[in-house]
């Protein structure tokens, strides 16, 4: 069954945790699959497991059972096969904004002068050109999360894994920052798999929104978004009809209780 | 590569310097009128200090005996420099406090290291640890001597052993304080464990060890002096220890004062590196 197409496939995927009060089954015989180009959310209750799902993702962690994936094949260690953003921008203080965007490719012992050339001028593509021998503490908010996505592009990764990464910008930021995020990672052709608890960015920003239920996780539904709005970028996206609709549906699924 | 943080600010503050408003002048004036007020005071408290020493020394207030004076002490400088034996005891009391410093502070943190890379063996040695970091490391002096010998090898191993400890539980938690997130994302980047430390652990940890540096150049001329006190033939440790059992105490209070000196120059000279250190990172 598996197609070209598909990137990211998760098969009866399991995870446990222990510690000495016994063991939480975080994720529980979860299938799923994910097509190349495609900008795919998860959304679900707070601590149900979204955050160890992109970890099995990206090979920190093993699954307990079950297996993952990646271009048909399996990984079983972080090799740098993907790029995680997390919550924080997590940019190095003491280092210059062109050398954080270079830490990747260092680790990997990829950095020579064509791939940081490549850096720069992914730099000067979405605007940090001027920046790259600032430290992180001259920049906004919205720059540096700019910064950390660059920075993972930068090993040139599959698939994006992004971790509620504007969680930390004030309201007003995180839609402009939503907005050129989906922007650069569209262009550069990338498959994304957000995971966030914040339902109208989720349906802005995806093609496909998945709802998983209390831990531990499973699919509880599968939404395909469709938008008829002319231009689809996250801000026009939530001016479209469909989007009212969308969020009703999915919040209804997610089932909250104060 | 690094450019000073002010030179970069400047164009933000650009109307503080074409644009100086009377009130702004009066205000950095103001700034620096204090500034010089604070410095000026701080002089006359010493020059008062010494002179009221001097007087009250030939008035007879005080026997100069037993506290000795400024003009003895400057008379006790001259002589220890016409014998030369100023510039032994300096370079020997020094040469100790350095090697004693620098050996505290690298074996100190390369053992942080060790109890980050290996989690059995932290967990291992915490007791430990916890033990000699209370012990009063003096009490260890005559073990030192005994198995050392007297001598300046003696003397550094006391200056090492007084800030090894601290350093390492220091560094180890400075570590443990990294945030783990930062960790995480080398991690996704496939680092090793050699590579989380040297991108990350050690670099993230330069104010932690900077300042177990600053705590290390107190101990280690504790140290020093101790073990001075204890076995040298020479140093100002000795020259404290001998002034005070013929009863000179010229020469203590001397001492005492060039060794404020000292400390105080390789306490500024530490924090030179700091400086350096942080521009750096």
């Amino acid at each position: 069954m598996v197609t070209e197409d598909i990137i990211v496939s998760l098969r009866n995927v399991s995870k446990k945790y222990h510690s000495l009060e016994g063991e939480t089954e975080a994720v529980k015989d979860l299938t799923m699959e994910v097509h190349r180009g495609e900008f795919i959310t998860i959304v679900g209750p707070s601590g149900c497991g979204k955050t160890t799902l992109l970890s099995l993702i990206s090979g920190l962690f093993i699954p307990s059972a079950g297996e993952i994936l990646l271009s048909g094949e399996t990984k079983n260690d972080t090799t740098g096969h993907v790029g995680y953003m997390l919550q924080e921008d997590h940019l190095f203080k003491w280092r210059t904004i062109l050398r954080n965007v270079l830490i990747g490719l260092e680790i990997k012992g990829a950095l020579n002068a064509q791939s940081r050339e490549k850096a720069k001028s992914l730099l000067h593509k979405y605007g940090l050109g001027d920046f790259k021998d600032h430290y992180p503490h001259q920049l906004s908010g919205g720059m540096r999360q700019r910064v950390a996505l660059i920075r993972t592009l930068a090993i040139d990764p599959d698939i994006l894994l992004l971790d509620e990464p504007f969680a930390a910008l004030d309201y007003q930021t995180r839609l402009k920052v939503a907005d050129d995020i989906w922007k650069i990672i569209k262009k550069e052709s990338k498959t994304a798999i957000m995971v966030t608890h914040d339902i109208a960015e989720a349906i802005s920003m995806s093609d496909r929104v998945v709802v998983l239920t209390k831990r531990p996780a499973r699919i509880k539904s599968i939404h395909n978004l469709d938008f008829t709005c002319e231009e689809r970028t996250p801000i026009k996206c939530r001016e479209a009809p469909e989007f009212r609709v969308y969020f009703n549906r999915i919040w209804k699924e997610l089932d909250v209780h104060v | 590569m690094y450019e000073p943080k002010e030179n970069i600010q400047i164009p933000e503050n650009n109307y503080n310097i074409n644009d100086h408003s009377d009130e702004h002048k009066d205000f950095l004036d103001m700034v620096k009128r204090k500034k010089v007020y604070v410095r000026v005071t701080q002089i006359a408290i010493l020059i008062a200090f010494f002179v009221a020493w001097e007087l009250a020394a030939n008035v007879g207030v005080i026997d100069p005996f037993i506290t000795s004076q400024p003009s003895r002490m400057m008379r006790t400088v001259v002589n220890l420099h016409r014998d030369g034996s100023l510039y032994v005891h300096i370079g020997y009391t020094l040469m100790e406090t350095v090697v004693g410093f620098v050996l505290g502070t690298v074996i100190g943190i390369l053992l942080a290291i060790t109890l980050w890379w290996s989690d059995f063996l932290a967990r291992v040695l915490e007791p430990y640890l916890v033990v000699l970091n209370s012990l009063p490391k003096i009490a260890l002096g005559p073990i030192i001597l005994v198995w050392i010998g007297a001598g300046p090898q003696a003397i550094i191993a006391m200056a090492l052993i007084i800030s090894l400890v601290v350093t390492t539980i220091g560094v180890y938690n400075g570590f443990r304080e990294v945030d783990p997130d930062k960790i995480k994302l080398l991690r996704t980047f496939g680092a090793t464990k050699y590579q989380i430390l040297q991108k990350v652990m050690l670099p993230a940890s330069i104010s932690t060890i900077v300042s177990a540096m600053k705590i290390n150049v107190g101990l280690a001329w504790v140290g020093v002096i101790v073990g001075e006190f204890l076995v040298s033939k020479a140093g100002l440790g000795h020259l404290i220890v001998y002034g005070g059992q013929v009863f000179r105490l010229d020469l203590v209070m001397t001492s005492v004062i060039i060794l404020a000196v000292l400390a105080a120059l390789m306490y500024q000279f530490v924090s030179w590196i700091e400086k350096k250190l942080i521009n750096w990172y």
